[in-house]
């Protein structure tokens, strides 16, 4: 006891000096940081209470907003004539949501042809919320990062270039026979469409590649891997900044488009003239010789 | 009315006709004449030939600059843009556009307003020709029959008619060399899958994916997934092995090769599917068609996945794949071609053969078989090789 009094005691001495209180901080530091090192498996059970509060919440708006349809436990529901009134959401994963609510599609106005994109009825917080709810149901693609689908992470402007070239490729293969040549949509069976490509924002076009929404087909990343996704937006964000060389675009629709306008405007333009040439140019009462 | 004005002597002579109507209701004869200011003003008449001049030379300035604008404004990808558009394009049209509008303009303008302002009467002649005329064309004609004596003579007659209808025989000869017949390329053309009946496939080909060319296991396809693919020669690989100098595909024949070549990949659910025969070709709920309209050859990989329908955007032809590529709308006379699938001893998907008939659309030699048909005929042949790669009825 004797002994322990005089080391205090000797400690106690250089309490005044001018080190001594960096010395305790860095002391201070140190426990702090073993204490953290200690306890943070601690702080991932408190990580999980999180997600598991996330997934309630998207439970809870889930239960309000979705279960009409897709049954209280994302079933999905049938009607008495059999008919589907929403698919089964078991194994969609938390892509489809965010895609689906992200771009207003869902919850769904009306039924019809096509599911229309609008205003989102939700903010980010609460898509995730619900995204992490149907993401618990089964396992399935999850939210992308923005490392895997933005062509601006890209580290240079070789490496865009070289993916804008590949992404063309895979985008000419894969994508045109419904979005169009140049991504401005197109015409699909009985009334529905393949969007328009160009404004779409990046995340939800990885997306739709990950989970094919309505009746596009999926491109899993066992199919179209996660690089060559990114290539392909890189190209349609190439798309989206060509100027129009060929003049005026109408919509890039082709014949549809640009037949109206050769019929309304071309045509329109040449009757004007027709009937400029052929009108009553202005007469006078005056005779020939008169005039002064 | 009078029987003389309906009867049709009286309605040819059309002076006779005026006469009587002039006698009911008399001739006013032409209105009186209005001049246009530039007519009677001389300062106007000054002023339209400056503002037509002015025309010509508005004209002529964008001639000018059309010809400055193709040497100094870039065109091309690095050239300038203006207004969202490119540069050498915009300026180039505006400008040959406005020099040969304004031509058009001023010449409109001068006619209008400075050229002789005269009123025209033009009588209205009946649009046949007088009887006279009539009567000595058709003396002319028989009197050629009669000199020719094309009447009398038949043997003349027959004999060039027949010459004549002979001479279609060169047109129809000449055909010939639009192109040489499907069984001469076949014979001729050493690479492989030549001609219209066959493909590049065979069996044991590896199934890979178009523009990358890697080669894909079940396991990668999850279902709905859609794959637009070729065989792995037109990558130059077999077995993922770079094959040898003879086999190798280049040129244009590989661009035929890959034009007939084309497969779609679906993986489906495989209770959906409902031909036996396409079950029998599938695996794991995957098959694979060709990806040539059999209307008139557009490729096709427009797939709607809840209904595995896959239409053609050319015609809208539209093919059943879950009941062996069967038209369901369109103009399409007969359905998608099946590719067999199997899987190697690498566990990578594989052709089980080529295509079971020809792909793409109709040509003369072409028979049409149903589907059961054409399983029944490719069993025969293919069925027992194909065990090797996995194959079994009702699915791989």
């Amino acid at each position: 006891m004797r002994f322990l009094n005089r080391s205090v005691g000797r400690l106690s001495r250089h309490r005044r000096r001018p080190l001594a209180g960096a010395v305790v901080l860095l002391l201070a530091l140190l426990v702090t940081g073993g204490l953290y090192a200690v306890l943070s498996p601690a702080s991932s059970a408190e990580d999980k209470a999180d997600q598991a509060d996330q997934v309630a919440k998207g439970r809870e708006l889930f239960l309000v907003s979705c279960s009409t349809c897709h049954g209280q436990n994302g079933e999905g529901l049938v009607t008495q004539k059999g008919k589907l009134l929403g698919p089964s959401l078991v194994g969609v994963g938390a892509a489809a949501v965010d895609f689906q609510v992200g771009t207003g599609r869902m919850p769904m106005a009306q039924p019809g042809a096509q599911v229309e994109t609008k205003r989102p009825t939700f903010d980010q917080d609460d898509i995730n919320a619900l995204a992490a709810y149907v993401g618990s149901l089964a396992p399935g693609p999850a939210i992308p990062d923005k490392n895997q689908y933005d062509p601006s992470t890209y580290s240079s402007d070789k490496e865009k270039e070289q993916a804008v070239t590949l992404g063309g490729q895979i985008f000419l293969t894969n994508c045109t026979a419904c979005h169009n040549f140049t991504g401005a949509g197109g015409a699909m069976p009985r009334g529905g469409h393949a969007p328009r490509l160009l404004d779409t924002d990046p995340k939800y076009i990885y997306e739709a590649m990950l989970t094919g929404p309505q009746s596009m087909d999926n491109f899993s990343d066992g199919n179209i891997s996660p690089e060559e996704k990114k290539a392909v937006i890189a190209y349609i964000e190439n798309m989206r900044e060509q100027p129009g060389y060929g003049g005026f675009s109408l919509g890039g629709l082709g014949p549809v488009s640009e037949g109206l306008f050769a019929w309304v405007a071309g045509i329109g333009v040449l009757i004007g003239f027709a009937v400029w040439i052929a009108a009553h140019t202005t007469r006078t009462n005056k005779k020939k010789g008169t005039a002064q | 009315m009078s029987s003389d004005l309906t009867s049709p002597e009286a309605a040819h002579d059309g002076h006779e006709l005026n006469a009587h109507t002039d006698a009911l209701l008399p001739n006013p004869g032409l209105e009186e004449h209005h001049w246009r200011p530039t007519d009677v003003d001389p300062k106007a008449e000054k002023r339209a030939e400056r503002q037509v001049a002015t025309f010509f030379a508005l004209s002529a300035i964008c001639t000018v600059l059309f010809v400055l604008s193709y040497i100094l404004v870039k065109g091309g990808p690095d050239g300038p843009v203006w207004l969202g558009w490119g540069a050498s394009n915009l300026a180039l049209g505006v400008t040959l556009g406005g020099a040969l509008l304004f031509i058009g303009i001023g010449v409109i303008q001068w006619a209008r307003k400075l050229m002789t302002d005269v009123e025209l009467v033009e009588v209205r002649h009946p649009a046949a020709s007088s009887e006279s005329d009539r009567a000595a064309t058709v003396a002319a004609l028989k009197s050629a029959l009669e000199e020719s004596g094309i009447g009398r003579r038949p043997l003349l007659r027959n004999s060039l008619i027949g010459s004549i209808a002979l001479l279609g025989v060169p047109a129809i000869v000449v055909l010939k060399d639009l192109g040489p017949t499907n069984h001469d390329v076949e014979q001729t053309q050493p690479y492989a899958g030549a001609g219209l009946e066959h493909t590049v496939w065979s069996r044991g080909m590896r199934v890979v994916r178009d523009v990358v060319g890697t080669p894909i296991r079940p396991s990668d396809l999850e279902i709905g997934d859609l794959v637009n693919a070729e065989p792995e020669l037109i990558f130059g690989k077999r077995d993922g092995e770079e094959v040898d100098e003879d086999e190798l595909l280049e040129g244009a024949p590989l661009q035929v090769a890959k034009s007939k070549a084309a497969t779609v990949l679906l993986r489906m659910d495989p209770d959906d599917i409902v031909s036996d025969v396409t079950r029998n070709w599938s695996v794991e709920g995957i098959v694979a068609y060709s990806k040539i309209c059999t209307h008139v050859g557009c490729p096709i990989s427009l797939n709607e996945r809840t209904t595995h329908h896959l239409l053609c955007p050319c015609h809208q032809s539209t093919f059943d794949l879950a009941d062996a590529g069967k038209v369901i709308f369109g103009p399409a006379g007969r359905h998608l071609p099946q590719l067999p699938l199997g899987v190697d001893e690498d566990g990578f998907l594989v052709a089980l053969s080529d295509y079971p008939e020809p792909v793409g659309p109709s040509y003369w030699e072409r028979n049409t078989y149903s589907v059961e048909d054409v399983f029944k005929g490719w069993a025969k042949s293919n069925a027992q090789a194909a065990e090797e790669y996995g194959y079994k009825e009702g699915g791989q």
